[in-house]
């Protein structure tokens, strides 16, 4: 892990919505770095802050969001302070994204052809006929058959499943350095789920770029990434490698989503849930996000905040009272 | 795509016959043309004898027939006022009105469809606040007091423009044309504007509603996430979204444009059919008003035609079958 | 202590939401205050204009051609000019108004009429009689309703009663659309429920169910309806084929000022314009405020 090549630092990156209700701190003073042909997961629930991040990462935050403050450091570039011209020759080029909902994220009123050659049109210099090649080449890449007949078709013409194989095709089309994908499978069928994550793993060995993985799912996480960084509310409460995440000492957050995961857990008579809801953002609590919820927690955590803290080298928590139970299950 | 062509082409024919039978009913009942073509002194003889040759001693139907077959001929009679055939006097007016609608049309893409989408795309900068407001009076303005305004102030007052009539015609690809000179063009520009500034304004309004809920839609997000150029967004993607309502709008329209061309070329004196209309119904000259009405309903139908194969081919979803 | 009652009786009916948005819409409440001004012009008017422009008697030639009070030559109390036969200008409008909204009103309340009744015999008859309502309806929607105004009144002449006949012929489509649809979701419901009740009490059940339904679309669209029949009527009188001069409305009367335009007497046919734009804005305004708050569907 030391070895691998550092492609993107975050450094206290913060992204607010600024709404007439008051603002909400999606994305509140985060850091974390990415290595070369890693998988990184983003884990947490909805509205947890893992989406906001993603789009942070080639600043794709609409009004009335925008990045605050803090640095995005990519091939010696600060992502945050570009603007939009200069963000434009890495979107889709260096950094792409996958949606999550393969039904809405295409163009109905263009062919497939069309959409999947736009990123080669934008960013390399390739001739009508390279273009052609290189998308047939891209549709094989992602297991579709019949590509030629497929780049004719338009959107409505296919099943969800092959949309989204499509997405992906059109976020690898100019050889991204890195791939942001968020909550790829959700809106899948699970049969299809699980093809989609292969292909994904696959392709990111294959072209060796590093892929930031945004799902709620931690069983998703444990099948696919190398390290994680658990979101709670705006903020990493935990980050390190995922087998030790998953088995070893944690925060308690993390804990109840493990635990939540069906089979993790040897008692399987009961589905384990994380009390009480997520919190309203436009109130958040003065101390530890997560407080409210914790069966650990005690005075100190109502009072202040915790920092992330190492546990070793690659892995750090923000909790007072981190718990010390140790999963017998692998 | 070719029973969709035949199913839509039976139903042009019979909205046609349906208003043919309309036209000839309502301007059968309405008096007698007869006292339009004798002199006052005429004995019953002579009425007769015209009745007897207009064929109106026939019963309806009858009547109505031969009023179809001769329709079908472009035969609708000889003008009262003008002892011309009636079609013919249409058709010599009709270059001079399908002038003003051209550039009106023209206008209207242009101005409506760039502006609805400066205005789609910032909602709320000053410039589009500008644009929605001026949209509003566009829409709740008469043409005709627009027409008047602009007489006073561009003729009267200013005298940069000229108020009333075409200006030289000269032959371009074979259609007689006032557009080729400038000083043609003076004459066509207030006309063409009065026309065109309510349709300018409504699909402003349609193209910005359009833009806006499509900008909001996934697809978008994705386009931007692929680096694409904010041009590009916009015109590229959104606006195919956006064009299907319209493409309807701009036909229906399209339609209207030539209907009020009636009134516009009554204020500017504009030698066209909309003004022959005028004054045949002041006049009660019947035959260019059944002649009038069949040929436009004819026309709209063709439009209505063209805007549905239009429809097709913009959105692929659409199943003509 | 009754209008409080009356409030809160129609704040029931459209919910308080509407009450509260409506307070909070400037628009809204600006286009209620300027159609209200225009309506009591128009009933109450005349009793304070400076003469009654259309008794003959009351014309002085020497008073004719005034310009508006601000312009030199100017004389009181013909405060917007006098036109070529002395006529003053804000009575002719305020007389005209009356003719121009009363013929609206009578207009969308006739068509409304119309089309609601035809969109109950569609609904509940359903078979034929909706196939050839439904038919002629989209025929009708085919053309421009201005070129369906002239041919009726190229063919009948120009007369008040004519307008409003043409009005209602143009103006029932809408109306009987919304009905329609209306009667066949609430017959969907009747029949599943009610297969015991036959013949004309299924009918009476039929329309009190369907009438309150409607009542907020109906609202929304006769709004929208009065704004575009004045400027119809206008433009019909405007050609001269419209309302006759005997008792002229405001489209009559720019009819007659074009006659004087050229000479530069700008004053006689854009005051009366200037006035229909004022209540066509109004009643758009509202009409607009009303269709986003109470049925965004008919967009």
């Amino acid at each position: 892990m030391m070895d691998k090549k550092k492609i993107l630092e975050v450094k206290n990156l913060r992204t607010y919505f600024h709404t007439f209700k008051g603002i909400v701190k999606a994305v509140d003073d985060i850091s974390f770095d990415l290595y070369e042909g890693e998988i990184l997961g983003i884990v947490g629930e909805s509205g947890g802050g893992k989406s906001i991040t993603g789009f942070s990462m080639i600043n794709l935050i609409e009004e009335p969001g925008r990045i605050e403050s803090g640095e995005i450091l990519f091939e010696g570039r600060d992502i945050a302070k570009l603007n939009q011209r200069q963000l434009n020759t890495i979107r889709g080029s260096k950094i792409s994204i996958v949606f999550q909902d393969p039904m809405t994220s295409l163009n109905p009123v263009y062919t497939i052809g069309r959409q999947l050659e736009e990123p080669l049109l934008l960013h390399t210099k390739l001739t009508k006929n390279e273009r052609y090649e290189k998308c047939i080449e891209l549709l094989n890449d992602v297991g579709i058959s019949n590509p030629e007949k497929r780049l004719k078709n338009y959107p409505y013409e296919l099943s969800g499943g092959m949309r989204q194989r499509v997405v992906i095709a059109i976020a690898l089309a100019s050889n991204p350095r890195i791939i942001i994908a968020d909550e790829p499978t959700t809106a899948l069928d699970v049969t299809i789920q699980a093809q989609i994550l292969k292909l994904l793993k696959k392709l990111v060995t294959e072209k060796n770029c590093a892929l930031i993985l945004i799902t709620h799912d931690l069983a998703v996480i444990a099948e696919m990434a190398d390290r994680v960084n658990v979101m709670y509310c705006g903020k990493i409460v935990e980050t390190g490698p995922v087998k030790e995440i998953i088995n070893s000492c944690s925060h308690p957050y993390t804990r109840g989503l493990v635990n939540s995961i069906p089979g993790i857990v040897e008692d399987k008579a009961k589905l384990h849930t994380i009390e009480g809801m997520v919190p309203n953002m436009f109130q958040l609590p003065k101390g530890c996000n997560f407080q409210p919820r914790c069966a650990y927690s005690q005075e100190i955590c109502i009072e202040q905040e915790p920092k992330l803290s190492e546990v070793n080298s690659m892995h750090s928590l923000a909790c007072f009272f981190p718990c010390k139970e140790v999963n017998n299950n692998e | 795509m070719f029973k969709f062509i035949l199913k839509r082409l039976t139903q042009m024919v019979v909205v046609l016959l349906i208003v043919s039978f309309i036209v000839f009913f309502m301007t059968s009942i309405i008096g007698n043309p007869v006292y339009n073509m004798v002199p006052e002194t005429a004995t019953q003889e002579q009425v007769d004898h015209v009745i007897r040759q207009l064929g109106l001693d026939k019963p309806l139907p009858v009547q109505y027939l031969i009023f179809l077959k001769n329709a079908l001929n472009g035969e609708f009679g000889r003008s009262y006022k003008y002892n011309r055939p009636a079609l013919g006097l249409i058709l010599e007016r009709f270059p001079a009105t399908m002038e003003i609608v051209f550039v009106a049309m023209t206008l209207t893409i242009v101005l409506g469809i760039s502006l609805g989408v400066y205005a789609g795309s910032r909602p709320k900068s000053k410039v589009t606040k500008l644009i929605m407001g001026g949209s509003l009076l566009g829409i709740s303005l008469p043409s005709f007091w627009i027409g008047m305004v602009f007489i006073y102030l561009f003729g009267v007052t200013l005298g940069w423009l000229p108020v009333s009539g075409r200006g030289p015609t000269t032959t371009i690809f074979g259609i007689n044309t006032s557009l080729g000179s400038l000083k043609g063009w003076t004459h066509v520009i207030l006309p063409s504007v009065t026309l065109a500034l309510g349709n300018i304004a409504s699909i402003i309004r349609l193209v910005r509603a359009g833009m806006m809920e499509v900008m909001k839609q996934d697809y978008i997000k994705f386009a931007k996430s692929k680096g694409a150029p904010n041009n590009k967004i916009l015109y590229g993607h959104a606006l195919k979204n956006t064009l299907i309502p319209v493409v309807t709008i701009f036909g229906l329209q399209l339609g209207g444009l030539i209907a009020f061309t009636t009134i516009t070329e009554t204020i500017f004196a504009w030698p066209g059919m909309g003004k022959l209309l005028i004054d045949s119904i002041s006049s009660l000259d019947r035959p260019i008003v059944s002649a009038y009405l069949l040929f436009a309903a004819a026309l709209f139908v063709v439009i209505n035609f063209v805007v549905d194969i239009l429809y097709a081919i913009i959105d692929p979803r659409i199943d003509l079958n | 202590m009754d209008n409080t009652k009356k409030i809160s009786k129609l704040g029931a009916i459209f919910g308080s939401e509407f009450i509260y948005n409506y307070k909070k819409s400037k628009i809204a409440i600006f286009s209620t205050i300027l159609i209200i001004l225009i309506v009591v012009i128009a009933l109450v008017g005349p009793n304070f204009t400076s003469q009654n422009p259309y008794d003959l008697s009351n014309l002085l030639l020497r008073n004719a051609n005034k310009p508006p009070i601000w312009m030199e030559g100017s004389e009181k109390p013909f405060l917007l000019g006098t036109d070529q036969n002395g006529r003053d200008m804000l009575s002719a409008i305020v007389y005209g108004s009356r003719v121009s909204l009363y013929i609206s009103l009578i207009g969308v309340v006739l068509s409304a009429a119309l089309g609601i009744t035809l969109g109950l015999i569609a609904g509940y008859f359903g078979g034929r009689f909706e196939s050839i309502i439904l038919r002629i309806a989209d025929i009708q929607l085919s053309f421009p309703s201005i070129l369906i105004a002239l041919f009726l009144m190229g063919i009948f002449g120009p007369s008040i009663r004519n307008i409003l006949i043409a009005l209602t012929l143009i103006g029932w489509v809408s109306y009987t659309r919304v009905v329609r649809g209306e009667v066949l979701s609430v017959k969907k419901k009747e029949y599943i429920e009610a297969a015991k009740i036959l013949g004309f009490s299924n009918f009476k059940i039929i329309t009190k169910q369907v009438l309150p339904n409607v009542l907020t679309s109906v609202i929304v669209i006769s709004t929208m309806r009065i704004g575009s029949f004045i400027m119809l009527e206008a433009t019909l009188s405007f050609l001269g084929i419209g309302v006759p001069m005997s008792e002229p409305s405001l489209g009559t009367l720019c009819n007659e000022g074009f006659k004087v335009l050229y000479s530069g007497l700008w004053w006689v046919s854009i005051f009366p314009g200037l006035y229909i734009v004022l209540i066509v804005m109004g009643v758009n305004l509202l009409g607009d405020f009303l269709r986003d708050e109470l049925n965004p569907k008919l967009k």
